[in-house]
């Protein structure tokens, strides 16, 4: 069913990226948001709705002297934002509220006013996942993957190249954590984190933060920023263990949400000019690929290693560098929006000349969920 | 991933508190029993436990004692261990397909750690390792040559 759009009409990163010591976690969602404020022309008085991931919305409203008439606490990993976008647009075609702040904020690196996680032993993955000895995502996310290329014949050359080619991008910008080129050999002579998975095939772990505002779309054009229009969104959510994963080829999560996103915005992937694919680890671009159908099964490996996605190639992909290169902080989804708003903006770095449709599509905890985010900059 | 006998004080890694409906499970491992669960109406097995059918909770389930055979279905071999499992690393963190259907999460033992060894689809058969007095942990094993 398609909803009535809604547009961005302020966002923002962090003042700084990277490793950030000097900065609480809840101050970089404080620092984000004013960014975002500032860039669309709106004070705290003028926000009615608030959400986030990571810390409560209460806590946020509250630093920031809000007083909203609705929050949206969902948490599901780090494309918890893609999944605020979606609701937020529902809330304000519903009047719920009509100007909604979204932010994030995660001393990932330097854990400033952050706890880490760790797996009740009681709870299911406590029970069935942890007495085996995972060590966090590098050991989880990645158990699906021979799998895969087991069943597609996928090669570690191939798997490689998404980290090459993401580190072209994020050579175009100047606030990627790692810009320097690097090759295939460079990749498979790094450190081994978890076979078959190198160092450089894994997600830096930086602090930062973003914020985006929503308004609707009758009220967009008053803003100083050219809008950036939502046109779908989708959701959906699959397992909190990896290991039960009905398909270790393919993400139920991401076909259900990209399809529904689709299907809202009416487009087809022939539309898109410009694609971001949450990467926390090298396949995930691969699986984004098929799973959103931009290829078929078994293709994306070959089609990311061929340069479809790269500078210049017919589809790019995660221009901002990516979560190999660009940042990483814990929950990406926020930077993966942030780079669609900028491309749609016409303000990216890396700009894909005349781009027009941008799909932002995240992941949550290690397939566990998924979100879908279709953007233009012409109203719908 | 050695067998050895140890206390809970030597016993260094997560340990899994069994809930009230997971019990039956850890007491199967205990006694050297891969307990599952399954639809009576259709036999369909599944995993991890709990007291009705996923899907379709109108079906009545009853618990099952598993072959404990399996195939080897993915994994990565894990080179950053955690606290508790320096002196396994590397070692592999395995899902292994039970011939029931469900997968779980496992290690491998009685194996070289090594992709050369580890094949995709290679049958295993469970093992139960000894932790504590009240947890042992289904664990699998190369089977056949």
């Amino acid at each position: 069913m398609k909803q009535k759009s809604v547009a961005i009409v302020g966002a923002a990163e962090t003042t700084e990226l990277g490793v950030i010591p000097e900065t609480s976690q809840i101050q970089l969602h404080g620092d984000a948001a004013i960014n975002a404020m500032r860039d669309s022309g709106l004070k705290p008085s003028d926000i009615d709705g608030v959400a986030t991931a990571g810390e409560s919305p209460v806590a946020i409203a509250h630093y920031l002297g809000i007083t909203p008439t609705w929050v949206d606490g969902t948490a599901v990993g780090g494309c918890s934002f893609m999944l605020h976008v979606r609701h937020a647009a529902a809330a304000i075609n519903e009047g719920l509220c009509s100007t909604v702040l979204i932010t994030h904020g995660e001393s990932g690196r330097s854990m400033v006013g952050r706890s880490r996680f760790a797996p009740a032993p009681a709870s299911l993955q406590g029970q069935f996942e942890s007495p085996y000895g995972p060590a966090g995502p590098p050991t989880m996310f990645t158990v699906p993957v021979l799998r895969y290329m087991e069943e597609y014949g996928l090669t570690e050359e191939q798997l490689a190249m998404v980290a090459v080619v993401q580190r072209e991008w994020a050579g175009y910008n100047p606030r990627a954590s790692f810009r320097d080129p690097i090759t295939v050999d460079d990749v498979l002579n790094s450190r081994m984190i978890a076979y078959p998975f190198h160092l450089l095939e894994c997600c830096l772990v930086t602090d930062g933060g973003g914020a985006l505002i929503l308004v609707s779309q009758e009220r967009a054009k008053d803003f100083p920023q050219k809008p950036v229009y939502v046109l779908g969104t989708g959701e959906s959510v699959e397992t909190p263990m990896v290991s039960q994963m009905e398909d270790f080829t393919s993400s139920k999560a991401f076909r259900v949400s990209g399809k529904k996103a689709f299907d809202e915005a009416g487009i087809t992937h022939a539309d898109v000019d410009h694609l971001m694919i949450y990467d926390a680890f090298a396949h995930l671009p691969i699986y984004g690929l098929e799973d959103l159908g931009f290829v078929k099964r078994g293709e994306g490996g070959p089609f990311i290693a061929e340069g479809n996605t790269r500078p210049g190639g017919k589809l790019p992909l995660n221009t901002n560098g990516g979560g190999l290169s660009y940042m990483h902080s814990g929950m990406y989804g926020m930077y993966a929006l942030q780079e669609s708003v900028r491309q749609m903006r016409g303000t990216a770095p890396a700009q894909v000349p005349d781009a027009q449709i941008s799909v932002s599509h995240g992941v949550g905890g290690m397939f566990a969920a998924s979100g879908t985010i279709i953007m233009s900059n012409e109203a719908p | 991933m050695k067998g050895q006998e140890t206390t809970l004080a030597e016993y260094r890694k997560p340990l899994p508190k069994p809930t009230p409906e997971t019990q039956e499970f850890w007491d199967g491992c205990k006694r050297g029993e891969l307990r599952l669960q399954r639809s009576k109406q259709t036999g369909k097995a599944y995993f991890p436990p709990r007291p009705f059918f996923p899907g379709d909770p109108e079906q009545e389930v009853e618990w099952f004692t598993a072959s404990g055979n399996g195939t080897l279905h993915s994994y990565v071999i894990n080179h950053r261990p955690p606290p508790g499992f320096e002196d396994d690393a590397p070692y592999a963190i395995a899902v292994v397909e039970l011939d029931e259907g469900p997968r779980m999460m496992t290690n491998i033992v009685e194996c070289e750690q090594t992709p050369e060894a580890l094949k995709l689809g290679m049958k295993v058969e469970v093992t139960f390792e000894k932790a504590t007095d009240e947890i042992s942990l289904p664990k699998f094993r190369p089977v056949g040559g």
